[in-house]
């Protein structure tokens, strides 16, 4: 059985329909990529799923439960977690910090507890801290581990914000765009880490990504977008080759 | 300078750093302890007044300094503590069940209050709760049974224990109540920064987006930090109202909401040294200024013809610069002395730089 | 006609809050930033009306005195912006608030040391005189008002709409930084912004000074109305403040007289609460969603 399931996906703005009619599985342990033109509803597709936007109309199954109109802070618990196109970090929080607010759907005490810091919730910060302290090595931040995020390089942050992801120890991970803005040697490692998460944690990712070196590298299988609606779908080299997907990026006189 | 070794998680975890660390706080309460006995009974009821307002400042700064939601109208929440209190001791209650009632209250009611407002943000917020202020004054004259209408009503003597406790009966008692209080709502201040709930009010106020993909619900820890916010400054209010004796609609104007933000921010928003820093210069500036007039006059002959309000634009120029050149308040010239002094003398220039800044729209949220 | 004529003093009224709303939503069109002083600029504009014009004073004519104290208000606020608030540029909506309720309280200080504490109204040409129409009596005062409420509104209105400085200005509060790129001085732009709003808290003080006595603390819940007010309309929304505005001193005469004693002063801001409960950004709401 599939780990996400997107049936006939469909949102609109105003009229204009940023999506429309998307269906995709992801497999569980599979590397499965979105790319498109800029515009195509990338990032609302994942928007959707994080339950950040109300589809219209469509299906979003995870695991086997419905969640299309579950609230967000319930699908992170399910074990959905994902990064931002444009770095959403808690900037005036050290790294260490940020990961650990990672962890919020993990938390196994409640607000009174936590007032009266009872033994049990110093148990269960170690535990959480221990969690962390495995990411921020898979991951390689001791280096940043105390610094604030305002500070960071743009490459790090991005690091940073997987590894906060990481943290909630999902099943599914979310990536938009991991690899805008970063230099070749940062793309380089970024895919490393891919492919860790894939192997060594048996993740499940979703990705949306432009860089095409970096996507025929990683995915298993790729979907292409244009306009909201789907194009194509395959492996990497499948896609790049389809009529279509050529002629949307093209323009037509190319494609002909 | 000092260089810490971490060797466990708890080293991270615990409320002290290390033993050092221990001794300063230590020592500070040790001072706040013996205080009575060293200084008058003015000062002493000054020193009260410090405690008093640093606990309505943590109030506010759990809501506007570490969940990002500005609170114009905290006067309110002091009022509905203080009559709360007051109403219930005047119906013979004892003093601490009225305190906790104090609290509960306020929560309760600003748990209530928080679902509608707190889906507003930035200004609509701070406006909302300016009004929320300005409405209660007039309540607190309607609802003349509780409050005693017009006139207010007369705080009632302390007695714990068969001992007299309020400010007339026996200062020092009273200030002892004030100290015991706020330490232990600043402990359990401390325990919610360094647990799971602290840290998702941090979520909500750096990044609401990210807090909710990453599983907080984000109106839950809202609603929770601004009711935990109005419990806490409830029970400022109450004892506020022990220390003033008496208090009716015009003792919670909306100018003591506007000064209580403006406390915090001088203080240093998102900090709990902020609250304290805040009150202190809330409650000394006025010592401060007629303490200098006097000095101008005396020694220099310089006569200032007393200007009505002069404390006021005192502290409002003094706000006026820290906002344009410090915008982290006292707490932010705090961290920088102690940076120095623990870098000696390696310390440089524009190591607390700011970074340049654009205004990006709020109406996008 | 008892109603209506109850009306008339609300609208007149509520041209008062109309305006000062007007000078919030100028300058939070332009830099998003709240001025929480406005009410403060409106006595400050006030008093300087008094200065020019009462006899015992500079005894100017009223148009005249009018203008000066426009005039005056327009160099204080670009030079309160130039010197004062460029201080924090770029910095949070949060940081403005409370700079510009320092400045309240700095500007209350002021006016209460040169001019004292007791109240002062303006002497004007029309004091007392009446309209009548039919059965419905107008003071001369509230119809001076409203004139002037609807020659600035739509002047104010096409400005915005038709000229390049007031389309800079709206570009400047959408995004400071695209706007820079496009060539848009955004500090110069936001001075001119805060002299314009000192203009219009200058004609909205002289009007209230005509119609009512003034001292110094009369800004500051006058302008938390107004700015209630603005917000019922959705700041950043012209016509919008107005209409607030209007509501609001339509609603404040209705509620003395049919409702409980007391719930005139706070029925604007329950007013205010419904409209921000039921639709969040206002009236004439402008807000998004965040993109992510």
């Amino acid at each position: 059985m599939s780990l996400l399931q997107v049936e006939n996906l469909s949102i609109a703005f105003g009229g204009v329909k940023a999506v429309d009619g998307v269906s995709f599985s992801v497999e569980p342990g599979e590397v499965f990529t979105i790319v498109g033109p800029n515009g195509a509803g990338k990032s609302t597709i994942f928007n959707l799923i994080s339950r950040l936007y109300e589809a219209s109309s469509g299906q979003i199954i995870f695991d086997g439960q419905d969640i299309t109109h579950r609230p967000a802070h319930d699908v992170a618990r399910l074990g959905i977690a994902r990064t931002f196109q444009n770095i959403e970090l808690f900037d005036h929080s050290t790294v260490l910090q940020n990961l650990l607010i990672g962890r919020h759907s993990r938390r196994g005490t409640h607000w009174w507890e936590d007032l009266l810091f009872l033994p049990k919730v110093r148990r269960s910060e170690r535990e959480h801290r221990r969690i962390v302290e495995e990411v921020i090595d898979f991951l390689e931040l001791a280096a940043y581990r105390d610094k604030l995020i305002a500070g960071l390089p743009y490459g790090v942050r991005k690091v940073v914000e997987i590894a906060r992801a990481l943290a909630s120890q999902p099943r599914l991970i979310l990536l938009d765009e991991p690899a805008s803005g970063l230099s070749v040697e940062e793309t380089q490692n970024m895919a490393w880490w891919i492919e860790d998460m894939q192997k060594d944690l048996g993740l499940s990712v979703l990705m949306v990504e432009h860089d095409m070196s970096l996507v025929s590298r990683v995915s298993d299988r790729v979907l292409a977008v244009a306009e909201g609606k789907p194009l194509a779908l395959g492996t990497a080299a499948e896609v790049q080759a389809h009529a279509k997907v050529i002629e949307a990026y093209l323009g037509t006189e190319a494609a002909s | 300078m000092r260089v810490r070794f971490k060797s466990s998680y708890d080293d991270d975890i615990n409320l002290f750093e290390d033993r050092w660390h221990l001794l300063q706080f230590g020592l500070l309460l040790a001072a706040a302890v013996v205080a009575p006995w060293l200084l008058g009974s003015y000062y002493l009821g000054e020193l009260t007044s410090v405690l008093i307002w640093a606990l309505a400042g943590l109030g506010l700064m759990l809501i506007t300094g570490h969940t990002g939601q500005v609170s114009l109208g905290h006067a309110a929440f002091m009022a509905i503590g203080a009559f709360t209190n007051l109403a219930l001791m005047l119906r013979g209650w004892n003093f601490f069940p009225a305190l906790i009632a104090s609290a509960l209250v306020s929560g309760v009611i600003g748990a209530i209050i928080a679902r509608p407002i707190l889906r507003m943000s930035g200004i609509y917020l701070a406006i909302a709760t300016l009004a929320l202020s300005i409405i209660i004054e007039d309540v607190a004259i309607m609802a003349a049974p509780i409050t005693g209408g017009v006139s207010g009503l007369f705080a009632p003597t302390i007695e714990l224990f068969g001992v007299q406790a309020d400010r007339y009966g026996d200062p020092a008692m009273f200030y002892y109540l004030c100290l015991a209080l706020l330490v232990l709502v600043t402990l359990a201040y401390l325990n919610l920064l360094r647990s799971p709930t602290g840290r998702s009010f941090l979520a909500v106020r750096d990044s609401e987006v990210s807090a909710r993909a990453l599983g907080v619900n984000v109106a839950r820890a809202k609603t929770l930090a601004f009711s935990l916010s109005c419990a806490i400054t409830g029970l400022a209010g109450a004892m506020y109202a022990h220390l003033v004796q008496a208090v009716n609609y015009e003792s919670f104007l909306v100018l003591i909401s506007i000064t209580l933000l403006l406390q915090v921010v001088i203080g240093g928003l998102g900090s709990i040294h902020g609250a304290f820093f805040g009150a202190i210069v809330v409650v000394m500036l006025p010592q401060l200024i007629a303490i200098t007039r006097d000095l101008l006059n005396n020694s220099f002959g310089i006569s200032m013809a007393s200007y009505p309000g002069m404390d006021t634009a005192v502290f409002a120029l003094i706000i006026l610069l820290m906002v344009i050149y410090e915008p982290r308040g006292i707490y932010g010239i705090w961290i920088k002395v102690r940076t120095w002094l623990e870098l000696f003398p390696l310390y440089r220039k524009g190591m607390f730089r700011r970074s340049r800044t654009y205004l990006k729209t709020e109406r996008m949220r | 006609m008892d109603i209506l004529q109850l009306l008339v003093s609300g609208i007149a009224n509520g041209c008062i809050y109309g305006l000062l709303a007007l000078g919030f939503v100028l300058i939070y069109k332009a830099s998003e930033a709240v001025n929480f002083a406005q009410g403060d600029m409106l006595m400050l504009g006030a008093f300087l009306g008094i200065a020019f014009i009462n006899t015992g004073n500079a005894d100017l004519p009223f148009l005249i005195g009018l203008t000066l104290s426009a005039l005056v208000m327009g160099i204080f606020g670009y030079l309160l912006d130039r010197f004062v608030l460029r201080g924090i540029f770029g910095q949070p909506q949060f940081a403005m608030v409370i700079l510009t309720i320092a400045l309240g309280f700095l500007i209350r200080f002021a006016a209460g040391a040169i001019w004292g504490h007791d109240p002062v109204s303006l002497q004007t040409p029309f004091a007392g005189r009446t309209l009548e129409l039919g059965s419905l009596i107008v003071p001369v005062v509230d119809a001076v008002i409203i004139l002037a409420t609807v020659a600035l509104t739509t002047t104010l209105y096409f400005f915005f709409a038709h000229t390049r400085l007031g389309v800079a200005m709206q570009a400047s509060s959408q995004n400071q930084m695209a706007a820079y790129y496009m060539g848009i001085p955004v500090k110069r732009v936001n001075s001119i912004v805060w002299a314009l709003s000192g203009v219009v808290a200058a004609i909205a003080g002289v009007l209230f000074a005509a119609k009512g006595a003034v001292e110094p603390s009369v800004g500051l819940l006058f302008g938390i109305k107004a700015f209630a007010a603005a917000v019922i309309g959705g700041l950043g929304s012209l016509p919008g403040a107005l209409a607030g505005g209007l509501l609001v001193g339509i609603v404040e005469p209705f509620a003395a007289r049919y409702l409980p004693a007391g719930s005139s002063q706070i029925a604007p801001y329950v007013l205010m609460l419904l409209v921000l409960i039921l639709r969040p950004g206002g009236l004439f709401a402008q807000i998004s969603q965040k993109k992510v």
